[in-house]
């Protein structure tokens, strides 16, 4: 599949996003974080920044932007028109949790209903985005048991590690929250590792035999149906070399997951704002490394249609 | 019978509409009922040389659909990929608008505009100055075009012997080997029994020739489980669905056929009574070396061919049905020993070296699998006959109750022509099908009216005598029987610039355009003043050589004009061949003119009756263009030619138009046979009709008349149907047309190599003479297989047309360039594996005439000593209104680089032209070559490079996008 | 309404012979033709004549080479929309501008509803949604559904365009939900297949295998030849053939 930017940044910015507003929710509903100005501000508008950024990003994947808001009607079949109410929707107890946070001054009473109500939106949102992929049949390395969970996992992991630089940054940081973070990056490397070692083991049941109908023996394509390239290969027909892909996977895993828990473990030692530092480093690395692990995503994504091009 | 099948060709049960073709209540909002056109034009399809019926439809003055016509007896209703692009072509940007006269140097493709009154003057000032002093030096060749009987008149109207079509290079072996065999050949002049054969042979075909009746003959076939045998060292289009592809070596197949033949005669499968009526198998043949008639038929007083009489033991007329003529033995009939054609047969083909163990190493057939054919063609020849219960009376007066047929059917085309030994290639294969007794038979080959005709054909080529300001005695094109009828003077020097019918080509019943760009420009067998060409892309893809042939077009002597010293090309589009003219006429689109595809001409028959068609304008041209043959006629007239003016001199016909209803060729036969006559109700023969051409677009542009049942078969001896041919001029008279399959008119070329006749050749010339004017079909290797280092160009190459562009330069259409515009190299993967290459590799392909570069891709279904790319789709730069990063210029391949226009020096150091030595068939498949893997520096774009075109004056750059059918769109919406 | 019928009344679809294809572009052409100008008009085409021409085709030929152990064969394989009986490229419409016609089971786009996040491209395994990047939606055939009922073509024409120019019949359409109607019996007849069938989407369309190297095949029941038997040899057999 075709490692389209939007698409790309869409998923890692939102789900980073979602994971944070969902861990600010939930602790905030459960007063574990004072209902600080500055804190509210930079945590609920990075999330929620996130968020828009990652919305609008994949605005930039349709051809017709401007119908966008018909999206909002399919809900009943359709995991994307689900995931575009869920985003939606979730703005509005978001929106109350940061106007209570940020302009009342309070994470109590309603505010920490709507920050808990935030934090079922922001999940709800990313399981939408799981199944979008985790629903593709003629995606293989998509429509697995994998999927799903990764999209929730690495939510989590990428919002656990940016509340953690938040904390830090704001000398609140708690040893729980930096191990915490440190335990879910270290889940997602292993579920990402889990995924790629599924993926590569992966026996597709199909194959130019059976997308051609012709029985047995091999099927090679001799010639395409036009010369150059058309919107099938370009969008579906994306191939990368595997000397390639084991490089980015080998960024992947150090950007991602090693580094981001080095250095939440060394934040652990150092005195602020060294701690402070260590962690912001942590969560761009791994923003960073996510983003790469997502172009991965697609780019080792195969779509059967590319068994009819002899790829 | 089978003949009569429901309107359209696609009428199966399960290709009908729903019973209900009304629109559920769905409610989406759908409009099941647009609109689609205002007007429906039914004219003739001109994408490619099938002459389909199509039906245009026009909305808001513009062609919005093109769809087959189901009452055309061509396509029935069906249209190909080429058909259904028509919109494309015809509103392609490459489109000429304008006559240019050339302002820079040659094949740089700088021009101006000029009027045309500009452009006929020039014109006709100097063809007049030719005129007067030797027609001769106006050469008139014209490409793909389906006015040969205008175009061939106008140049003996002119008095130039110097005219023929594209014939030459594309398939005149296959004409010539058919009509002096059987009076009728493949393609235009005879066709399968599509709804009756249970057994198919498919020999050398392509796309090629012809498409739409193919298909739809091949759809017949599979729905009927009659079994294909394709004969082909390639495994796609037709012969990818064949029961059985045979992937022999190409140059081969005569060795194939001989071998066949071998097992036939062997296993005594022949069908003697078939021989014995319609050929000449039992005509004595005078067995006497030396002699001047060794060789010749025994003949009687009366100058007809003898046989012998087995019972009365006496020599006889070869034609008397009474007879009961021997086949074989040796017989003395006025003192010379003779013997009948089939002992000659007999003795030349049971012979070992014919064995499908001999030639099965050189065919790479297995002996096993030629055994195995032999075995099938003769069970379904003889086990699986068919019977018409349709009684029929044959010339002789002989009622027979029944039509009787053998199943089995053959096809060939350009992969037997394109060899220097296709001539008696395709001999051959009329000979297996004699020998089957399947000629014109119930489920075998049958001919297409007007054919067939005696063997040869009529008219001798004229051009003898060229004087000034003097017509031709007759068409410069013709068929030759002996020495005496050659255009060669008393030296034997050819007399036509491109050196048909001389001693190089005796039976060149085409011309040899391949030839006139090279001997032009040498001044050989003279020069010329004037090459006007029509519609053939000689620059580029039309000729051998090209590089070459470019440095000849372009090529100046010291006093610095040009060799060949002006050029007048008519086209509708900017090829590769307008640059290089002086003078640029500029063609209309197939859409907007007149046409007439002539009984005279090439016809669109079929073998249930005859049939002409026209075209006529469906839009109106929105250039200053104007269709070449209405530009022709009146050059016609300003130059006063003959049959083009009145006694005052002035135009006899206003345009192309009033040329097709009011020409007569002969009293009575005009262009067109339907609807003649003062009210429109003679057929064939019959005064201009006024209303003619309304008639014919009444009756859906086509013209088409059906035989009653008992004229169907057996054309060459049914009296029912020799008598329609004598009323419609086919033929002079209703005798019975014999099959030759020993032809006595090659043999009176071999006695002349001997030396014996008026008209000998020079001694240089005698052995290749006598070699090759075998009277039975030979088989010898490929002129350049012969010729070249076998180990050093140890491959075959091949070029074939693809199926969406066949018989038609597709790269300046939209559509179809989407399809193909880069051509690969397909290489069996064991010969890459071998040459230590890879898919995608690109490669030098290396003849003893230069190399050109390309992308190889590996393919399973073709013989491994043959490599084969699509032919044109490298174009070259600044040319069909392509872009300069067209895939066309930078990565497609033009193989004709690669092919030389002349073979390698022999003994005397003569080059002949790279042809055939019969007919004169440009040899394009003769092609040798090695690959050798290109460095990274040079892989990715191919060689060698042109300099780009300079663009016609007011050209607009090609469009960036293609919105084409957003207009009508918009119109229905608009209008809801 | 992106949700699927529950049932369709009919399920119109193609059938095509893999065995009689020869793939010589016609329905290609001449479904782009017809459909440039049709329902989803137009089927825009970027850069025609330059070196990046990409256009919206609704029909397109492939060709394989399928090597058994029986031997090699040469397959055209025409491709386009299968308006399945499942088919997730309308569920995952996010709009509704996807859906499968509850009367005849053709599956249509209603391009004003579409946003082109072309998610039913990658939903869709066989390739069938073409994206108009010009347009910005996505398009897909029609089954010629502005053929198939249209009042102003003969009522004969009526038939979808590759159906129509097909020249070796190797296209069939009609209703697949019918077992009685020719299309059925024609892919029952044949051993009609489903491309894909492990996806689940049940393709209405199906597609004739090749009958080269199966049972099917055709086949001449032929004897080796024998060199005639007569005295004289084969002259001598074919003097007495003319004598009896």
């Amino acid at each position: 599949m075709h490692p389209a930017f939007s698409v790309v940044f869409f998923t890692t910015a939102t789900g980073a996003g979602y994971g944070l507003l969902a861990l600010l929710g939930v602790l905030g509903a459960a007063g574990f974080i004072e209902p600080d100005f500055w804190l509210g501000l930079a945590g609920v508008g990075l999330a929620l920044g996130l968020i828009s950024a990652g919305l609008l990003s994949s605005t930039g994947h349709l051809g017709r932007p401007e119908r966008a808001w018909r999206a909002f009607s399919q809900w009943r079949s359709s995991w994307l028109s689900r995931e575009g109410v869920s985003s939606v929707l979730t703005f509005v107890p978001a929106g109350l949790f940061g106007i209570g946070w940020i302009i009342l001054g309070r994470l109590d009473g309603w505010v920490s209903a709507a920050g808990l109500l935030a934090a079922i939106g922001a999940v709800s949102t990313v399981c939408m985005t799981g199944m979008i992929y985790a629903s593709l049949k003629p995606i293989a390395q998509w429509h697995s048991p994998y999927t799903f969970p990764g999209y929730l996992i690495f939510s989590a992991m990428s919002g656990g590690v940016l509340l953690d630089a938040l904390l830090q940054g704001f000398a609140l940081g708690s040893a729980i929250l930096s191990v915490a973070s440190a335990l879910l990056t270290l889940l997602g490397w292993s579920w990402k590792l889990a995924t790629w070692r599924y993926n590569d083991r992966l026996e597709i049941p199909t194959t130019a035999n059976t997308a051609t109908g012709l029985a047995g023996g091999t099927v090679r394509s001799l010639e395409w149906p036009h010369t150059e390239e058309n919107y099938l290969l370009k969008e579906m027909g994306f191939r990368i070399a595997r000397k390639h892909a084991a490089k980015l996977r080998r960024i992947t895993q150090a950007l991602a997951f090693g580094l981001p828990i080095l250095l939440l473990i060394t934040a652990l030692v150092l005195p602020w704002p060294l701690s402070a530092m260590s962690s912001a480093l942590a969560a761009i690395a791994q923003f960073a490394g996510l983003l790469v692990e997502r172009w991965l995503f697609f780019a080792e994504a195969k779509h059967t249609v590319t068994l009819y091009y002899g790829r | 019978m089978t003949h009569r099948q429901p309107r359209g060709a696609n009428s199966a049960p399960s290709q009908r509409p729903l019973a209900d073709t009304r629109a559920p209540a769905e409610g989406d909002g759908v409009d099941t009922s647009p609109d689609v056109s205002d007007r429906i034009a039914k004219t003739t399809c001109y994408m490619c040389a099938c002459r389909c019926g199509i039906e245009v439809h026009v909305k808001d003055g513009k062609v919005r659909y093109i769809n087959g016509n189901k009452d055309h007896p061509v396509n029935r209703g069906v249209i190909c990929g080429k058909g259904s692009s028509g919109i494309m072509q015809h509103y392609s940007p490459a489109r000429l608008k304008k006559p240019l006269l050339r302002t820079g140097p040659r094949g740089s493709g700088e021009f101006r505009e000029i009027e045309w009154e500009e452009a006929l003057s020039i014109a006709t000032e100097r063809l007049s100055a030719i005129r007067r002093t030797d027609p001769k030096k106006l050469a008139f060749f014209t490409g793909r075009d389906q006015s040969q009987s205008l175009t061939g008149w106008w140049a003996s109207r002119f008095g130039t012997p110097n005219f023929a079509a594209h014939g030459g290079f594309c398939s005149v072996n296959m004409a010539a080997g058919g009509l002096y065999s059987i009076g009728g050949s493949f393609w235009e002049f005879g066709e399968p029994d599509w709804d009756n054969t249970k057994y198919f042979m498919l020999f050398g075909v392509a796309e090629d020739h012809d498409s739409n009746p193919i298909k739809i003959g091949l759809g017949k076939l599979k729905a009927r489980g009659a079994k294909v045998v394709s004969i082909n060292p390639c495994r796609t289009g037709y012969n990818a669905i064949a029961d059985d592809w045979i992937g022999i070596r190409p140059g081969t197949d005569g060795l194939f056929v001989f071998a066949l033949i071998h097992e036939l005669l062997k296993a005594g499968r022949v069908d003697l009574d078939y021989l014995l009526r319609y050929t000449n198998a039992h005509t004595l043949v005078i067995q006497e070396p030396s002699a001047a008639h060794d060789g010749l038929f025994a003949r009687g007083d009366d100058g007809n061919p003898l046989a012998w009489d087995r019972v009365a033991k006496r020599p006889v007329s070869a034609i008397d049905a009474d007879a009961n003529p021997a086949l074989t033995g040796s017989y003395e009939v006025d003192g010379r020993r003779c013997v009948p054609v089939f002992q000659l047969i007999a003795d030349r083909y049971m012979e070992h070296g014919y064995s499908p163990e001999a030639v099965a190493g050189r065919c790479g057939i297995a002996a096993a699998t030629i055994r195995r054919i032999a075995a099938e063609l003769a069970h379904v020849a003889f086990e699986q006959t068919i019977e018409l219960p349709v009684a029929w009376t044959d010339w002789a007066g002989r009622r027979h109750e029944t039509i009787k047929g053998r199943p089995v059917a053959m096809h060939a085309m350009r992969g037997i022509s394109a060899h220097s030994n296709g001539f008696h290639t395709c001999r051959a294969i009329h000979l297996l099908q004699v020998l089957l007794g399947t000629v014109d038979v119930p489920g075998g080959f049958r001919f297409k009216p007007p054919y067939p005709k005696s063997a040869p054909p009529g008219p001798k080529p004229s051009g003898k005598t060229v004087k000034p300001m003097t017509p031709l005695d007759g068409m410069p094109l013709g068929f030759v029987c002996g020495p005496d009828d050659l255009l060669v003077d008393d030296a034997g020097t050819p007399l036509r610039i491109d050196k048909a019918y001389s001693w190089d080509a005796p039976l060149a019943a085409h011309g040899l355009m391949h030839t006139v760009i090279r001997n032009a420009w040498a001044g050989d067998p003279y020069k010329i003043d004037t090459l006007m060409m029509y519609m053939s892309n000689m620059a580029w893809n039309s000729s051998m050589n090209t590089v070459e042939t470019i440095a000849m077009l372009t090529d100046s002597n010291e006093a610095g004009d040009y060799k060949i010293p002006f050029i007048i090309y008519s086209d509708a589009y900017y090829s590769e061949t307008v640059p290089f003219a002086d003078l640029v006429l500029p063609d209309t689109t197939y859409l907007e003119r007149h046409d007439c595809i002539s009984l005279l001409d090439r016809p669109i028959s079929h073998a249930d009756g005859p049939g002409d068609a026209i075209r006529h304008p469906v839009v109106e041209p929105d250039r200053d263009v104007r269709p070449f043959q209405s530009v022709l006629i009146e050059l016609g007239a300003r130059l006063a030619l003959p049959g083009f003016v009145k006694d005052d001199g002035s135009a006899k016909y206003a345009d192309y138009a009033d040329y097709i209803v009011n020409h007569e060729r002969t009293p009575g036969i005009g262009p067109l046979a339907g609807w003649r006559g003062k009210d429109g109700a003679a057929i064939g023969k019959g005064e201009p009709n006024p209303d003619q051409l309304q008639r014919y677009i009444d009756n859906g542009g086509f013209w088409h008349h059906d035989f009653a049942d008992d004229q169907r078969y057996y054309k060459m001896a049914n009296r029912s149907y020799l008598d329609f041919a004598v009323q419609m001029g086919f033929i002079p008279k209703a005798e019975p047309i014999v099959f030759q399959l020993y032809s006595e008119p090659m043999q009176r070329f071999r006695l002349a190599a001997r030396g014996h006749g008026r008209v000998l050749p020079p001694e240089t010339e005698r052995k290749r003479i006598e070699t090759y004017m075998d009277p039975l079909p030979i088989w010898y290797m490929p002129f350049e297989e012969a010729a070249v280092d076998l180990e050093k160009y140890s491959l075959h190459a091949l070029t074939q047309r693809p199926m969406h562009m066949y018989h038609s330069w597709g790269s300046q259409n939209a559509w179809l360039r989407q399809i193909t515009s880069q051509n690969r190299l397909f290489v069996h993967h064991r010969t890459a594996a071998a040459f230590g290459l890879v898919d995608d590799d690109w490669v030098w392909i290396e003849s003893i005439n230069g190399r050109v570069k390309g992308q190889i891709k590996l393919i399973d279904g073709v013989n491994e000593s043959t490599v084969w790319t699509w032919n044109a789709i490298g174009k070259r730069r600044g040319s069909w209104g392509l872009k300069d990063d067209a895939a066309e210029s930078n990565r497609g391949f033009l193989l004709n680089h690669i092919i030389g226009d002349q073979t390698s020096a022999d003994a005397q150091g003569k080059r002949y032209s790279n042809s055939d030595p019969v007919t004169g068939q440009a040899a394009w498949f003769d092609l040798r070559v090695r690959i050798v893997k290109c460095t990274d520096e040079e892989a990715g774009f191919t060689e060698p490079q042109f300099e780009r075109f300079h663009q016609p004056p007011h050209t607009e750059p090609s469009p960036d996008i293609l919105r084409f059918g957003a207009e009508f769109r918009h119109e229905r919406e608009a209008a809801e | 309404m992106t949700c699927l019928p529950a049932h369709t009344d009919k399920r119109l679809g193609l059938v095509i012979d893999l065995d009689t294809c020869v793939g010589c572009q016609a329905c290609v052409t001449a479904c782009k033709e017809w459909n440039t100008g049709g329902h989803m008009a137009p089927l825009t085409d970027i850069d025609p004549y330059g070196g990046h021409v990409d256009g919206v085709w609704f029909n397109r030929v492939h060709s394989y080479e399928h090597i058994t152990e029986m031997g090699g064969r040469t397959v055209n394989f025409p491709r386009s929309c299968l308006h399945c009986e499942q088919p997730a490229c309308v569920t995952v419409c996010p709009t509704g501008a996807s859906y499968k016609r509850a009367s005849d089971g053709i599956v249509l786009i209603d391009e004003d509803k579409c946003i082109g996040c072309k998610l039913c491209s990658w939903a869709c395994p066989y390739g069938a949604r073409e994206f108009d990047t010009d347009v910005g939606v996505m398009k897909k055939c029609t089954l010629c559904v502005d053929r198939i009922y249209n009042d102003n073509l003969a009522e004969e024409d009526r038939v979808p365009a590759c159906v129509a120019a097909c020249p070796t019949s190797a296209r069939h359409f009609g209703d697949l939900g019918d077992p009685m109607s020719a299309v059925s019996q024609l892919a029952a007849e044949r051993g009609g297949v489903d491309l894909m069938p492990e996806m689940g989407y049940r393709p209405t369309n199906k597609y004739l295998p090749p009958r080269a190297h199966t049972q099917r095949a055709a086949s001449v029941p032929a004897k080796a030849l024998e060199p005639v038997k007569a005295e004289g040899g084969f002259l001598g057999w074919v003097d007495r053939m003319l004598s009896s």
